[in-house]
């Protein structure tokens, strides 16, 4: 088989390594445009914050490529004829395959704004967006990020280790309001007090003010207000990378259109990771999925079925982390802005305002336990996963929760704290907690 | 196989550092003031004048460190801070770095060849400098200084001073806390006054933290004779202690905790290297290269200190009769090369270059000791958590033995790892709660995470 994986992210690549794992003789190339390797996208912050350097941010040694027989390709992909089975690059090879995987990613979302050109005025995705940030931040006072999401803090966070004054404009009346619970939200605007960043809730955009250079000067929010500064991070989101797939028959609505087992309209033609678009998206799942973990998962399964053993994808139990300034955000299972009609919310929070745990059930007997968020403390993923898809009641897990207790040792337990705080608020579910994370595991 | 980039470099410019506050300039003043005055103390022919050189420099070094870590850790929020570790010179192999490491070899070439004392006590190029602690070693072991009295107050010192930096950074960590405590407690206490006190009460000088093969001379005839005849009591009682720190109590505690109890909490140069070494952890070498160099290189010195101790009982058992002098020219090389080169001149004049635990990642026998009982014999592992690696590259960063963590977390593998020297560090540096130091059973020890891999029935239904 000849394999083509237009994209070397977390998708392409893990897509590449599973098929390299289950078909030994296929041939496989992969072709990005923006690096030579594949980094982590996600760590691109640490470069900037100067923690690594951009060698450091690549899973891969250089020798894991030829040594796996993986094909790496520096060109953009312009076209693609599905008839004839071939991609056109950049640098005019023409690529033939027998299965194509589209791995393209996203790109910045960068709407409308009188002023978005202006020099200064930036999102954060990819390489050539550090460069331009490393640029354009260099020497200046003040900064305006837009965006109350992940990437909104990282910016801040990045700006904030270079000295550089930071106001960040929120549309939502708090930190990742579609997101996150209020209470977890406030901790993550102490993390923003400590660390001297302003924040504008409420408050977004209306324009970008240049001056005669071309260069931003200020912005203008929603409220009227005028913040002078030097550059902008839009951190407002990322839309599929179609570039592409828009040359080709291959269908597109918001991304790349596909089936539950990651296949687009065209024969031999299949797209995964943040392009990809499903068509019926499960219960309560959303159609476009734009994180590591589900690009890592979608690049394992689309690998089964171009191996020849059709797969659909199923994300299983919800997982993803975060950390917000010194803040670590682990959270597993459902746990939306506002509890779900039959489900009930337990919210524990240290004094210190450091740490913080929710626990969200059925209300319903059985009092299955469905979602946990944790601030500050580190939860064994195996351990939520399976009491959640165990269905386990609530009553049994703040019994041990110990059991889920990933902190490093000597770290304060806070266990009896949580457990009293549980039975005073739902003493019909009164738990006595059973078991103690100890020196001997 | 890669063709030719089809986007302009991507090089990122590094930007001169502006994020020294005035107070750090004021304090890292001060501390470049004390080393000047130390070069004063070593060259002033006045005893008086010199020691009071030296008190200044003390204070200012001390004053200076001290000072520049609370400016530079401790008003910022307490939780990981490492930014502009690699846009730094002094930490990223810049000219500072260069010029650091030349001083302290430097230091090093001295100390081991031009200070041992001649004829009439006259320590070399360092005579000044060991002279002005004559009251101190007077006070603590009842006798004048040498060198390496001189170098073992600077090394506790070092340790001490730099474990205060460490205490700041890292004070949202409370493994970090109580480890880098017991490395500062070890050293003072047990290398360093408890040796100068057995002095001062007319005892033989013995280090209980030190066992062979690290200290291998203490199960060499040599010693043990000198032990048992000049110690008595005590002595037998020393001879025994090193006997079953090195063969009863290392396989036992490395069973619980790994080998983590030794080279991170207790060792002097582990000491050295979590505290003093701190700022280079992420300059040693994480590729698969170094890997193989470093077991080409560590498992041949605990060979090669096993054949230098058989060869010294043989001789004494047989008097010299089959091996004679090749067992002696054995143990001066060994000495030489691995002793004094290694573990010191490269061991400590290298950290700037080459990260703090060149010497522990190959060259010292008691690492691999500790490290083939840790790989095959123990409870310790580091756990990943699931499916949460974004292969971010923090934890391999961090590491100062240069394993590539990412490598077993980005898999959901644990770590298991003849090397790893239990800092945890990798765990205190991850972002999303990935990585977790923990001696559990030995059954499933090796067993990956299935949240990870697309064959778990989670992913695949």
């Amino acid at each position: 088989m000849r394999l083509l994986i237009i994209g070397n992210g977390i998708t392409g690549v893990t897509a590449a390594l599973t098929v390299r794992r289950l078909q030994p003789e296929a041939q496989i190339t992969l072709v990005s445009d923006e690096s030579e390797q594949h980094y982590s996208r996600t760590a691109l912050m640490y470069v900037y914050m100067g923690h690594m350097r951009q060698q450091d941010i690549r899973p891969y040694d250089d020798w894991f490529w030829p040594e796996n027989r993986l094909t790496l390709l520096h060109a953009t992909a312009t076209s693609l004829d599905t008839q004839a089975r071939q991609v056109t690059l950049s640098n005019g090879q023409q690529l033939p395959y027998d299965k194509l995987l589209l791995a393209t990613g996203s790109v910045s979302r960068l709407t409308g704004w009188p002023g978005r050109e202006l020099r200064g005025v930036q999102g954060l995705y990819g390489l050539p967006d550090l460069a331009r940030m490393e640029q354009d931040t260099h020497g200046i006072k003040q900064a305006v990020v837009v965006g109350g999401g992940l990437i909104g803090v990282e910016l801040a966070e990045m700006l904030h280790s270079r000295g550089i004054g930071v106001t960040v404009l929120v549309r939502d009346a708090h930190y990742w309001g579609s997101v996150l619970p209020a209470a977890e939200a406030r901790l993550v605007q102490q993390q923003f007090e400590h660390h001297g960043i302003t924040v504008r809730y409420l408050t977004e955009l209306a324009e970008i003010v240049g001056n005669a250079a071309g260069r931003v000067q200020a912005v203008r929010t929603t409220a009227g207000e005028e913040l002078a500064c030097q550059w902008v991070g839009l951190a407002t989101g990322v839309t599929p990378n179609l570039a592409l797939a828009q040359t080709s028959a291959v269908e597109t609505d918001r991304g790349i259109l596909v089936d539950e087992q990651l296949q687009t309209n065209v024969p031999d033609v299949y797209a995964a990771g943040d392009c990809a678009q499903f068509r019926q998206p499960g219960r309560g799942e959303v159609p476009i999925e734009q994180l590591w973990y589900t690009g890592r998962m979608q690049g394992e399964t689309v690998a089964h079925t171009l191996c020849g053993t059709p797969t659909a994808y199923r994300r299983g139990v919800w997982f993803n982390s975060a950390k917000f300034f010194h803040l670590e955000y682990q959270t597993y299972g459902r746990v939306p802005v506002q509890p779900e009609t039959g489900t009930d919310s337990f919210y524990w929070e240290h004094p210190g305002g450091r740490h913080a745990l929710r626990l969200n059930f059925n209300s319903a007997p059985g009092h299955a336990v469905t979602g946990f968020n944790a601030l500050g403390l580190r939860l064994r993923h195996a351990v939520c996963e399976q009491w959640i898809s165990n269905q386990t009641p609530v009553r049994e897990v703040v019994a041990t929760l110990g059991a889920a207790n990933f902190d490093p040792e000597f770290y304060r337990q806070h266990e009896a704290d949580i457990v009293r705080r549980f039975n005073q608020q739902f003493p019909q579910h009164a738990a006595v907690l059973q078991r103690r994370k100890g020196l001997w595991g | 196989m890669s063709s030719s980039p089809a986007a302009p470099s991507l090089a990122l410019a590094q930007p001169p550092l502006n994020d020294i506050s005035l107070g750090e300039k004021a304090a890292l003043t001060g501390i470049g003031l004390g080393f000047l005055a130390l070069l004063a103390a070593a060259a002033d022919a006045d005893a008086w004048r010199a020691r009071l050189s030296l008190y200044v420099a003390l204070a200012l070094i001390s004053g200076g460190t001290l000072g520049w870590s609370w400016l530079k850790y401790g008003r910022k929020p307490a939780g990981l801070q490492h930014d502009n570790l690699w846009l730094r010179s002094s930490t990223s192999r810049g000219a500072v770095a260069w010029i650091t490491a030349v001083v302290l070899t430097g230091f090093y070439v001295l100390l081991y060849w031009y200070s041992s004392p001649d004829d009439k006590g006259h320590f070399g190029l360092l005579n000044g400098l060991v002279h002005t602690l004559d009251p101190f070693s007077q006070l603590l072991r009842r006798r004048a200084a040498d060198q390496w009295f001189l170098y073992g107050t600077f090394y506790t010192l070092a340790i001490l001073l730099m474990g205060g930096r460490a205490l700041w950074k890292y004070r949202h960590s409370r493994y970090q806390l109580i480890r880098t405590g017991s490395v500062m407690f070890f050293q003072l206490g047990f290398a360093f006054v408890l040796p100068g006190l057995l002095l001062f009460f007319q005892q033989p000088e013995f280090y209980f933290t030190y066992f062979w093969p690290l200290k291998y001379d203490y199960l060499l005839p040599g010693t043990v004779d000198y032990l048992v005849k000049d110690g008595q009591a005590l002595g037998v009682f020393m001879v025994f202690w090193g006997a079953v720190m090195a063969f009863l109590a290392t396989p036992v505690l490395t069973y619980f905790f790994g080998k983590r109890w030794y080279c991170s909490w207790v060792c002097g140069c582990g000491g050295l290297a979590e505290t003093a070494g701190d700022p280079y952890r992420q300059l040693s070498d994480k590729s698969r290269a170094a890997w193989r160099w470093e077991v080409r290189i560590i498992y041949p010195v605990l060979a090669l200190i096993i054949i230098v101790t058989a060869a010294m009982w043989l001789n004494q058992v047989l008097h010299g009769a089959v091996l004679g002098a090749a067992a002696d020219g054995l143990y001066r090389f060994y000495g030489f090369f691995v002793g004094a080169v290694f573990s010191g001149v490269v061991g400590v004049g290298f950290y700037p270059l080459m990260g703090s635990r060149v010497w522990c990642r190959f060259g010292c026998p008691m690492a691999a000791y500790l490290g083939l009982l840790q790989k095959h014999f123990s409870r310790f592992r580091i756990t990943t958590n699931g499916g949460q690696c974004i292969s971010c590259g923090n934890c391999s960063n961090v590491c100062e033995m240069g394993i590539d963590v990412k490598q077993y977390a980005q898999r959901g593998e644990p770590i298991v790892r003849a090397s790893c020297v239990g800092c945890g560090m990798c765990s205190t540096a991850c972002p999303r709660g990935v990585l977790n130091l923990e001696n559990g059973p030995r059954e499933g020890r090796y067993a990956a995470s299935t949240l990870i891999h697309a064959d778990s029935l989670r992913i695949l239904s």
